[in-house]
């Protein structure tokens, strides 16, 4: 299981990559941590010829907050951000999900924006970035635009990034500092990708729920948010009977996959039960400091 | 022969192997670099059945650091199939079993037709394996495609589509063994039940994949092989005919081993290809499985569908077990009856009636063929009987643990003589065993049975589900032939061991020093030991069915005992008295009641050589070296009994193991440290079977299963803690009372578990007797 | 040629110089070019874990990296953990623990560990089970690796083993 050959390139700087997309098109593929795409290379599922290494680009890796929102650049490790005590401060959703990810080994390479710009469809970082209404810069050839968490999954596997263009910064709204949050997963094993995943956050006041927000990761072929779940909180108490209705609009809204994994009814039924096992846990969490 | 003293047998000594392994100082076959080595990539069918229309290797040829390519068509030209590699049949075995055996030879590489995804059509050499898989892709092959077999029962069928097209069937083996008359006891019964259990499969999966490589050295005509294998003995003498060299001119050995577990037990293709093209290229040949081609062209194993009737009393006693079974071997049989009649003889278990039958039937199928895999037919049988015990407990409403009370074989009746022979054609007898003291054991261990259903109804009150899963099961170990032994004297007096047993990680070097070490008195860092190499000991066997610690500890007693008896001549000699009156102590030997006169080992070996100034009394032969075999009477029968106290989460569907107990015996324990790792590995296994672990395929024979994110090998957050207790019958069939031990803690936890969720969902009155058991099973049974 | 690329890097506390193809895995890059065979390949597609090294201090797997991404690294295998003879802890803390059998995925495993511990100086067995699921053994039912985890942690402590208490 020995991978094709390709040119190989290492460029230093954002600028660098712009001109090799530029150049070599659809025939080159963008390496990040590699935790996907060389297992993919290695199978031969993937065969490209041209590979634009991103792990020499300082510019692409850090964690920073400006203006109420922690930017963290694509390349920043898994690793780092699971350690990040801004993120453990700001994000702590992130901060809950990041450890489902893989294994600490592979998050020792794999990047945050290597995983959003996979689209895995059980990837836990895209629905943490739905939930958190986080957005992405990117970078193509005639400059920058952001997109945002809604509207950057279009299917399994598939974004809204064109071929020549770098996915090189994520950005997260700093979660309120009375947010109620939870994530849940369920997999055959520890750090196996999720068959269904649900993580939320709440804002609760005067008892009342302000905000609600739900998304899934491996129940269908891209992590959404659960609008219905949370129209059945939105503006009324978060308790035992709400979070039921809301688990029950949960399940019947999703359109889940049936693969060898799970058969769509269990799917539907596990996002039920994760719908209102994440809420239970989220209303129960202490607030944030 | 001088008592062998109990100093090391009995210690958990750490082992001589780990300072190699630990520091990376192992060499495994995928280490072996050879001046000009050639790195092998084989071309493989993507389709299950098909007729090979043309195999095109033009463009391979062509293509960059490629040496040499042959396909199955021209190869067949060349070379005979793998030759018939089924162990031999004792004549003992087959006077009394009704039987009837086919025996498809597999090519080594398909040229008529391919028969399972995952054959192997064409092999490429090139001076790199990325070079040899850049030309692989460059092949082209026209496959005509045939309608599939992936259903046995379907491929029984007539009119159904043939894989060997010589036979005119699908049905490879037929067999039936029996005792007292089960027609009739079944008709009087009291009660009966009748049952389809399916155990399904799933494989070995070592964590280091197979490998071969080979030089031909022209100066003497001889060819080396290296294989990670169990059985090297075994492969030279396949390789000797398919090479038509003398096995005098054939070395074959294993260097460190990741792991077989019985997938490596036997002769593959590739092991006899390799050396075939080293020869034909004049460079040395090296192939390393990647993980990708294991999971196609290494064996699964298991599978087996058993339809199964028995009739019991009131009490839950059996009287009779009727079972009609089938095995979907895959394409080819490499190990015959092996399996099918292990699992035949196993049905029994530890328990005592009279009336039982069994027929088998092995049908060849599109699949990856199905060879041994810790167990080894054991599992199956076990799955079928155990949870025969739990349904009769249901029918009654008895408690399962009663009602295997009152089937076990008391100690009073041990040994048992069961009624049916073994395979090595022997009566089987259960020679020595406690079988209701080990579920007294697990029961206590798991903190009483009244307590634990106690637990169970206030947790059901409380929707919480507890479970309690039982499996035992009594299994064969130490089979026959033989094994050999090489004793001998080193100059330095330190103890040099040559075996027929090939390790894969069980700490042979440091058991047999053990051994060594208490029938010569000397210490186990003064015991050398060679292993897995036909260069050290000419005959030999090979180390599958939980073997090597029985017969190559009997054959070290019979070498010793010769070799001791000329020691004690020599010394004697030496010593001018008697050999009665002297003893081995600390490497030497010195007369009884005299400390301090003593001759060291080294001295005794330097007197025994031949030639001038050798100090031998008259009659005694030169040099201080014993080869002997131990060829054990049958086989000895270790036993455990497995519980496990389980919580269902309904509603995901998962389950959480709270407590796994094992009771064990393999008799005398010869280091416990190793036994009981062999335990927890097994048993990790039997849960990753049952719960994880699947080699699925759809209806067109494609294998759903092409890497580890689809075949879910357990691990660590998947296991329980184990709790293991020991009870110790010593074997009254070998001298040293050891059971084998390797392959047993895998036998039970399948139908553990199955029995464990069906009594934690009782009150739903569900069912679960086939495997895997999956959450999304577990959730909907849950929703009924 | 951008399909060869040269590589400099620091293994074991060595400095090597040398070029490779670019599609030259890690694992192979240190297993033929460096002759360093004490790192296995279990996989090939980052599952196993038996690969794993420690780059920069970091497990990390080696079947799913390029050897050209170790440029400037400071890597560290099974070859190097021992000092002047010496096991380190968590390799001593497996050879008393009977935490290995075959020996195959005993390297990535140490080099899971060493990391981990570095992160979680005292960890709970639940933690260290977690840990350890990154990486495959189908010898030892995990049993005994992770008793050796945890005496390697209290080792790395300072704790004394409880067998030494009793002798007080």
């Amino acid at each position: 299981m020995k991978p094709a050959a390709f040119d190989y390139y290492a460029p230093t700087t954002i600028d660098d990559v712009m001109v090799l997309l530029r150049r070599h098109g659809s025939d080159a593929r963008l390496l990040a941590g590699g935790q996907t795409l060389l297992p993919m290379m290695n199978f031969r599922l993937a065969a490209p010829e041209v590979i634009i290494d991103l792990n020499r680009i300082p510019e692409l890796a850090f964690i920073k907050v400006v203006e109420g929102r922690v930017h963290i650049g694509a390349m920043t490790r898994q690793r780092a951000v699971e350690f990040s005590p801004i993120v453990a401060r700001d994000l702590p959703l992130l901060h809950e999900a990041i450890r489902m990810v893989g294994h600490l080994p592979t998050r020792s390479r794999g990047t945050i924006g290597g995983s959003l710009a996979n689209a895995d469809s059980a990837a836990e970082i895209p629905m943490v970035l739905q939930v958190l209404e986080g957005e992405v810069l990117v970078r193509g050839p005639n400059g920058e635009r952001t997109i945002p968490a809604a509207d950057l999954v279009l299917d399994a596997m598939t974004t809204s990034l064109a071929d020549d263009e770098l996915l090189a910064e994520v950005r997260f709204p700093v979660m309120p500092s009375d947010a109620r949050f939870a994530v849940e997963e369920f997999s055959r094993r520890h750090g196996d990708f999720a068959i269904a995943a649900v993580a939320a956050m709440l804002v609760v006041k005067d008892g009342r729920c302000e905000t609600a927000r739900i998304a899934t990761a491996g129940v269908s072929s891209f992590s959404s948010r659960l609008t219905a779940a949370e129209g059945a909180l939105e503006g009324r108490a978060v308790d035992s009977g709400t979070i039921e209705e809301a688990a029950k609009s949960a399940a019947e809204a999703v359109e889940p996959v049936s693969d060898r994994n799970a058969s769509e009814e269990y799917r539907r039924h596990l996002t039920k039960v994760l719908t209102a096992r994440v809420l239970k846990r989220a209303t129960e969490s202490r607030k944030l400091a | 022969m001088s008592e062998v003293s109990g100093r090391f047998i009995g210690k958990s000594m750490l082992r001589k192997e780990d300072q190699r392994l630990l520091t990376g100082k192992g060499e495994f076959i995928a280490d072996l670099k050879l001046p000009e080595m050639l790195h092998a990539a084989f071309v493989r069918s993507r389709i299950a059945h098909g007729r090979i229309k043309s195999v095109d290797l033009s463009r391979a040829l062509a293509s960059p650091g490629v040496v040499y390519a042959i396909a199955g068509p021209d190869l067949a030209k060349l070379l005979p199939p793998v030759p018939d590699t089924q162990l031999a049949l004792p004549r003992k075995w087959t006077s009394r079993v009704q039987h009837k055996f086919l025996n498809p030879q597999q090519p080594l590489l398909a040229y008529d037709k391919v028969r399972h995804v995952g054959e192997a059509i064409a092999v490429i050499l090139a001076e790199s394996r990325y070079l040899a898989e850049d030309a692989a892709e460059l092949v082209t092959v026209e496959i005509e495609p045939l309608p599939v077999v992936v259903d046995p029962e379907l491929g029984l069928a007539d009119g159904c589509p043939v894989l060997h097209e010589q036979y005119d069937t699908n049905l490879i083996g037929d067999f039936s063994v029996e005792k007292g008359n089960v027609e009739l006891s079944l008709a009087t019964a009291p009660h009966r039940l009748k049952r389809r259990f399916y155990h399904h499969r799933y494989a070995a999966i070592p964590m280091e994949c197979r490998g071969v490589a080979a030089v031909h050295d022209t100066r003497t005509d001889s060819i080396t092989i290296w294989s990670s294998c169990q059985v090297i003995h075994w492969l030279r003498r396949e390789a000797s005919t398919v090479l038509k060299l003398p096995e005098a001119r054939i070395r074959s050995l294993a260097l460190d081993v990741g792991g077989g577990f019985g997938v490596k037990g036997h002769v593959y293709p590739e092991d006899l290809l390799i050396p075939v093209l080293a020869r034909e290229v004049g460079r040395p040949v090296k192939w390393i499985e990647d993980r990708h081609e294991h999971f196609m062209s290494s064996c699964h194993s298991r599978d087996q569908t058993h339809d199964v009737e028995v009739g019991f009393d009131d009490e839950g006693r059996l009287l009779a077990f009727r079972d009609e079974f089938i095995v979907d071997c895959g394409a080819w049989n490499p190990i015959g009856s092996g399996i099918a009649y292990n699992t035949a003889v196993h049905l029994p278990g530890p328990y005592k009636f009279d009336h039982f039958a069994v027929r088998s039937r092995i049908v060849v199928t599109n699949k990856v063929p199905n060879a041994p895999y810790r167990g080894a037919g054991r599992p199956e049988a076990t799955f079928a009987m155990e949870r025969v015990m739990d349904l009769i407990a249901t029918e009654l409403g008895v408690d399962p643990a009663v009602v295997r009370m009152r089937n076990l074989i008391p100690l009073s009746e041990m040994p048992y003589r069961l009624g049916i022979p073994y395979r090595d054609g022997e009566p089987i007898v259960y020679d020595s065993g406690d079988y209701p003291e080990s579920l007294r054991q697990a029961l206590s261990a798991i903190g009483g049975l009244e307590a634990f259903r106690e637990r169970q109804k206030a947790a059901r009150a409380q929707g919480r589900f507890l479970g309690l899963g039982l499996g035992c099961y009594v299994e064969g170990t130490g089979v026959g032939p033989f094994e050999s032994a090489t004793v001998r004297i080193d100059p330095s007096g330190k103890i040099y061991l040559a075996g027929g047993a090939c390790p894969q990680g069980q700490g042979m070097e440091t058991i047999f020093s053990q051994i060594v070490a208490d029938t010569w008195k000397v210490d186990p860092k003064d015991v050398v030991v060679a292993l897995a190499d036909t260069s050290v000991i000419s005959i030999g066997f090979g180390t599958i069915a939980s073997r090597s610690t029985v017969n190559l500890s009997g054959a070290i007693y019979n070498a010793s005992e010769v070799l001791q008896k000329k020691v004690f001549a020599i010394a004697a000699n030496i010593l001018e008295c008697s050999p009665v009156d002297l003893e081995l102590r600390n490497g030497a030997v010195g007369l009884v009641g005299v400390p301090g006169r003593e001759l060291p080992l080294a001295e005794i070996a330097q007197a025994a050589r031949p030639g001038w100034d050798n100090e031998r009394p008259e009659g005694v032969s030169a040099g201080l070296e014993e080869t002997a075999y131990f060829e054990p009477p049958t086989v000895t029968w270790a036993y455990a009994m497995h519980a496990a106290l389980i919580e269902v989460d309904a509603e995901l569907g998962r389950i959480e193991i709270e407590k796994y107990v094992i009771v064990h015996d393999c008799g005398v324990v010869v280091n416990p440290m190793l036994v009981e790792g062999q335990i927890h590995g097994g048993a990790v296994q039997g849960l990753g079977g049952v719960l994880l672990e699947e080699m699925a395929y759809d209806s067109e024979g494609q294998l759903l299963v092409g890497s580890f994110m689809d075949y879910l090998v357990p691990g660590a957050s998947d296991v329980p803690h184990m709790e293991l207790k020991h009870l110790h019958f010593p074997s009254l069939l070998n001298p040293f009372g050891v059971k084998g031990v390797g392959e047993g803690s895998a036998i039970a936890p399948p139908v553990v578990i199955a029995n464990a969720v069906c009594d934690a969902l009782s009150h739903l009155k569900v069912e679960f007797n086939s495997t895997p058991i999956k959450p999304e099973q577990i959730a909907r049974a849950s929703w009924a | 040629m951008a399909k060869t690329v040269e590589i400099h890097l620091k293994v074991n506390g060595k400095n090597y110089a040398g070029h490779c193809e670019s599609r030259t895995l890690m694992a192979d890059f240190l297993r033929e070019h460096l002759n360093l065979t004490g790192t296995h390949i279990g996989c090939e597609h980052g599952v196993c874990g038996v690969c794993t090294i420690l780059v920069n201090g970091e497990a990390v797997r080696s079947c799913i990296m390029l050897a050209a991404q170790a440029e400037g690294a400071e890597v560290t295998t099974i070859e190097g953990l021992s000092h002047q003879g010496q096991f380190h802890p968590v390799q001593k803390a497996f050879h008393e623990n009977h935490a290995l059998q075959c020996g195959f995925c005993t390297p990535g495993m140490l080099a899971t560990v060493i990391d981990f511990l570095k992160t979680n100086a005292s960890p709970t067995e639940a933690e260290v089970k977690e840990a350890l699921s990154a990486v495959l053994c189908r010898c030892t039912g995990y049993q005994n690796i992770i008793k050796a985890v945890m005496a390697a942690a209290a080792d790395m402590r300072g704790e004394k083993k409880l067998g030494a208490l009793a002798d007080v």
